[in-house]
């Protein structure tokens, strides 16, 4: 088969809202996901989404994957590869290794590459953390959201952040009783109204609080918390155990960027936008002239500002290929609503990521291959 | 532990099918990750870390290395991605795994 020239990894809705947008120009794009539906973390989402109508607000999550995904579906210029983890990148050649069912490899040359590959649950010290009832808060989701599961009987939230937040009420949604919410900062870092739903519940959520240890032989059974000082450290005497069987970590998310670190992107260490991130100007293109990044890959956001950064990304490419007068226009659009995301106080931390990432220097030579 | 009720989400039964774990006869959902249906039937340690500590399901999207089984003779089977199929022999992955 004559593949496409543009090849996307991931279908979520960066990696999605990419491949529309590549199609919505007329062009053909390779669209790559290791799981066996498009969708991405969207799957799992079944609140509501805020934001403006172009991101669809007042949609649930789960039902923008299926939008987005019927809206590729009724078009024939994205070809799609589930069930299949871009695992390599040989910079000899450009070539991207696809590892598919059964263990199949795939080499493929693209003329373009759109990594939308998205981010990793962050992991957090404490004693006991590697026992079974420990999730990350995707896990969790996933496991009920998902599949229907339910992941435990009585859980203790860590972190009161929108994820955190979000999947402690979709816990109780699940019939699982949530015996508090630890957040180690000293104030609720969602949205008040995901916060306010839970207080609603009963749920306590316990700011300046953070867990110390999960008890337990074989898995968890209960966890130690502990009250923390202005500079993070527990507090001597207010140790206290909650009894669960599951604990929930929201602690943050990292960009996956391995793949663009084997093409050879350069990347910058900016914590705001939640670790190592590969260097992107405004049209979303890395140090190499090829490669474009978009979603939680480019910067830990919101599923709303990966649909836009998804769309400006195909749109670039789209353009540098085969430019045309409206582009200037459909970009700036797009990213004046990208702006109106970024805008309130909770975006703050993405502002300033952004501004630092970049602040750090074009890419040298170094970086750039021809 | 399945959810039978919820004010959002309808789930579909999908067929029932057997498995061992353990030698032990379990059922699961087909096409469910292996994970999913161990943790259904109530299994949480899937594991054991190179220090013999237990380990179970924690990202449960093929990020992590935490749910390794061996699965039908092959090891470091990431069983929160690999659909169950009727029949499968699953066994606890003791370290690193050997294949069988």
């Amino acid at each position: 088969m004559n593949l496409p020239s543009i090849a996307i990894i991931g279908g979520g809705p960066a990696g999605l809202c990419a491949a529309l947008a590549l199609a919505g120009r007329g062009h053909r794009s390779l669209l790559i996901d290791r799981q066996h539906v498009l969708g991405g973390q969207l799957i799992k989402q079944t609140h509501r989404f805020f934001g403006s109508r172009d991101e669809r607000a007042g949609r649930r999550g789960i039902d923008i994957g299926r939008d987005l995904a019927a809206e590729l579906a009724a078009g024939d210029l994205v070809t799609v590869w589930l069930n299949s983890t871009a695992i390599g990148y040989y910079q000899d050649d450009n070539s991207l290794v696809i590892e598919q069912a059964g263990g199949r490899l795939a080499v493929i040359q693209p003329a373009y590459l759109i990594l939308a590959t998205g981010a990793a649950e962050r992991a957090f010290a404490f004693a006991g953390n590697d026992l079974p009832g420990v999730y990350g808060a995707g896990a969790v989701q996933t496991l009920m959201n998902v599949y229907g599961i339910r992941p435990g009987e009585r859980a203790v939230m860590i972190g009161a952040g929108n994820i955190g937040l979000i999947v402690a009420y979709q816990l109780l949604q699940a019939g699982v009783e949530v015996a508090a919410v630890l957040e180690a900062g000293s104030s609720v870092g969602g949205y008040w109204v995901h916060a306010a739903k839970l207080a609603r519940a009963g749920v306590p959520i316990m700011t300046s609080h953070t867990i110390t240890a999960a008890l337990g032989d074989q898995s968890v059974q209960a966890v130690h918390a502990a009250r923390l000082d202005g500079d993070w450290q527990p507090i001597r005497g207010t140790g206290f155990e909650l009894e669960c069987d599951l604990v929930c970590l929201a602690v943050g998310l990292s960009p996956l960027v391995e793949l663009a670190i084997l093409a050879g992107c350069r990347t910058a260490y900016v914590p705001e936008l939640g670790g190592y991130v590969p260097w992107h100007d405004h049209e979303s293109r890395t140090s190499l002239a090829h490669v474009y990044v978009a979603g939680d890959a480019a910067g830990i956001e919101e599923a709303s500002s990966a649909m836009i950064e998804g769309t400006l990304a195909g749109l670039a490419v789209a353009n540098a290929i085969a430019p045309w007068p409206g582009y200037a226009d459909e970009r700036e659009a797009a990213q004046r609503r990208l702006a109106a995301l970024r805008d309130g106080p909770t975006a703050a931390k993405t502002r300033a990521g952004l501004a630092a990432l970049a602040a750090t220097a074009t890419p040298a030579s170094g970086g750039e291959r021809g | 532990m399945r959810i039978t009720e919820h004010p959002i989400l309808e789930f579909s039964p999908g067929r029932e099918v057997e498995f061992l774990f353990e030698g032990r006869p379990l059922r699961g959902r087909e096409g469910e990750p292996i994970a999913a249906a161990l943790h259904a039937a109530g299994v949480r340690v899937l594991r054991t870390s190179v220090g013999g500590r237990p380990r179970g399901l924690f990202c449960a999207i093929g990020n992590c290395s935490s749910c390794y089984m061996i699965v039908d003779g092959t090891p470091n089977v990431r069983t929160c991605v690999e659909p169950l199929r009727p029949g499968m022999v699953v066994r606890i992955q003791h370290g690193l795994g050997e294949s069988q």
